[in-house]
């Protein structure tokens, strides 16, 4: 069978550390936080008052809007969504369609968990007190689950599949396996591919209700997101969008764009909430199956992953994912790959999370470095015992290396995992 | 409040939703939302609640379905304008 090769030619991210890649490649270099106090998540009695949330004037704003749109915009995915995605799409050269004919050989998966929470919570409190007409015509598109790829595809014109998937926090990373999958079987040239998260109160505490985030660092936000710590005690919400521009090699060569990495196989499954999955906890043997069968798609041998980007959240989980990872890599204590999370600086960006982690790997496959874990000093020893410390760089390290493996987990016993490489000729 | 006010005050409304300059700046009774101002049908109940805010006045349903060009819906404001002058 004749598949496509898929290769990435743009990213996009606004992130609590970053809301353009410069910004954030810099942050992620450094270990820079986006982790902040929430004077509203403090005023509303939350058990934890800190969360990561990309700062965004209205002049950025305004630059991806018209000022009717902005004037009804209530939507904080939306904004994040568009403008990781429509940045993407710059950074990778495309153009805009014209004004009336649309990109029949480029579409969107673009997911999300919720959309327009706030803008919901609008509407019901106008629709209680009697006042339906006044909803006007905003609240549907910003509501819907789709209202963000819709919103993307209208600024750029796509013509070809778009659409809004939902895997909770395995969303982003299935978008780009979506995608990945459309282009290698030839049904589009480019795919904008990422996810999108709201912020904010209504979106965080069910969350906070079910006791996973932490509480026991509101007065020091920068170490509060502790993945792998001896001290995690639940992670911190965060919200954000990262956008990737997947695109077959041909049209990529045919156009001379500058390439970040191929994409070479994934794969995505379910726990089934049998063997010890339930909704809210990951099925080993699935988690492991999914890591494998990843390798297997990819055509490559466990041995050949240099670094994985983990999911590990900062719960008492991150151990339960370790080990899974040496199982499935049937790996020894030191030959381990290095390992690293992206939520010890951002939190835990929910259905984004996927997506922006996503745009750090290519990042550090391209720009050949490994960013370091924050806030892990205190090394859960339980980690300690299955790799070797050195296995999880807490400095930046400058390395040239070939294949990163990313996988996310979610509710619902979800598992995505993917595999990115270096990009060589031929 | 005359015609012209009414006029002037639903142009200041209607520029956040139309990208026609020209058709705008040229606005008469004569114009027509969608076919002159290219305004998406999606939007006219937002002009109307805009219409509803700027000249505190409540229009119905009946006299909303007619809003569709600005003879019609200055018709209907000065309607709603009296009704409320009668009240």
């Amino acid at each position: 069978m004749n598949e496509n090769r898929v290769v990435i030619t743009g990213l996009g991210v606004c992130a609590p550390n970053g809301t353009t890649v410069g910004e954030f490649q810099l942050a992620i270099e450094q270990g820079i936080s986006g982790i902040r106090r929430q004077p509203e998540l403090e005023r509303l009695g939350f058990s934890c008052q800190i969360a990561g949330q990309p700062e965004l004037s209205p002049e950025r704003i305004a630059q991806y809007f018209s000022p009717l749109e902005v004037r009804n915009l209530d939507s904080s995915g939306i904004v994040y969504g568009v403008i990781a995605g429509l940045d993407a799409w710059k950074d990778a050269g495309l153009e805009f369609a014209s004004a009336n004919e649309p990109d029949w050989d480029s579409g969107s998966f673009f997911g999300t968990g919720t959309s327009g929470i706030d803008k919901f919570r609008w509407a019901i409190n106008k629709i209680d007190a009697m006042e339906i007409r006044k909803l006007g015509s905003s609240v549907v598109v910003q509501t819907m689950a789709s209202g963000v790829s819709a919103f993307i595809s209208g600024k750029l014109g796509l013509g070809n599949r778009v659409s809004t998937n939902s895997a909770a926090c395995a969303t982003g990373t299935e978008s780009v396996l979506m995608a990945y999958e459309h282009i290698k079987s030839g049904k589009a040239k480019r795919m904008l591919a990422g996810s999108t998260s709201d912020s904010g109160p209504y979106i965080w505490g069910g969350f906070d209700a079910m006791k996973v985030c932490t509480f026991k660092h509101n007065d020091a936000p920068e170490t509060g997101s502790r993945p792998m710590s001896a001290r995690a005690s639940g992670f911190v919400p965060g919200s954000g969008a990262g956008a990737l521009v997947l695109e077959s090699l041909d049209s990529a060569l045919a156009r001379n764009a500058r390439i970040y990495g191929e994409i070479i196989g994934g794969h995505i499954n379910s726990g089934g909430q049998r063997g010890g999955g339930t909704m809210t906890a990951p099925n080993a043997a699935a988690v492991q199956r999914c890591i494998t069968e990843a390798i297997k798609d990819a055509h490559i041998k466990p041995g050949d992953i240099d670094v994985i980007n983990g999911h590990l959240t900062a719960t008492s989980k991150d151990a339960f994912e370790i080990e899974n990872w040496k199982s499935a890599l049937g790996c020894s204590k030191d030959d381990f790959p290095f390992i690293n999370s992206l939520k010890g600086m951002i939190g835990h960006c929910i259905s984004a999370s996927g997506s922006i982690e996503c745009v750090a790997a290519v990042l550090q496959l391209h720009r050949e470095f490994v960013f370091p874990n924050v806030n892990c000093e205190d090394l859960n020893p339980e980690i300690a015992s299955l790799i070797a410390e050195d296995r999880i760089p807490q400095k930046r390290l400058k390395k040239s290396f070939n294949i990163l493996a990313k996988a996310s987990f979610g509710f619902g016993d979800v598992n995505a995992c993917l595999i990115f490489k270096k990009y060589q000729n031929g | 409040m005359d015609k012209q006010e009414i006029l002037t005050g639903l142009r200041d409304i209607i520029s956040l939703y139309t990208e026609e300059q020209d058709a705008l700046d040229h606005i008469s009774e004569q114009t027509d939302f969608i076919a002159d101002l290219k305004i998406n049908s999606a939007n006219l109940v937002d002009i109307v609640l805009d219409i509803e805010e700027k000249f505190n006045i409540n229009i119905d349903n009946e006299s909303m379905a007619k809003m569709l060009n600005v003879k019609a819906t200055v018709e209907v404001i000065e309607d709603k304008l009296a009704e409320n002058a009668g009240k």
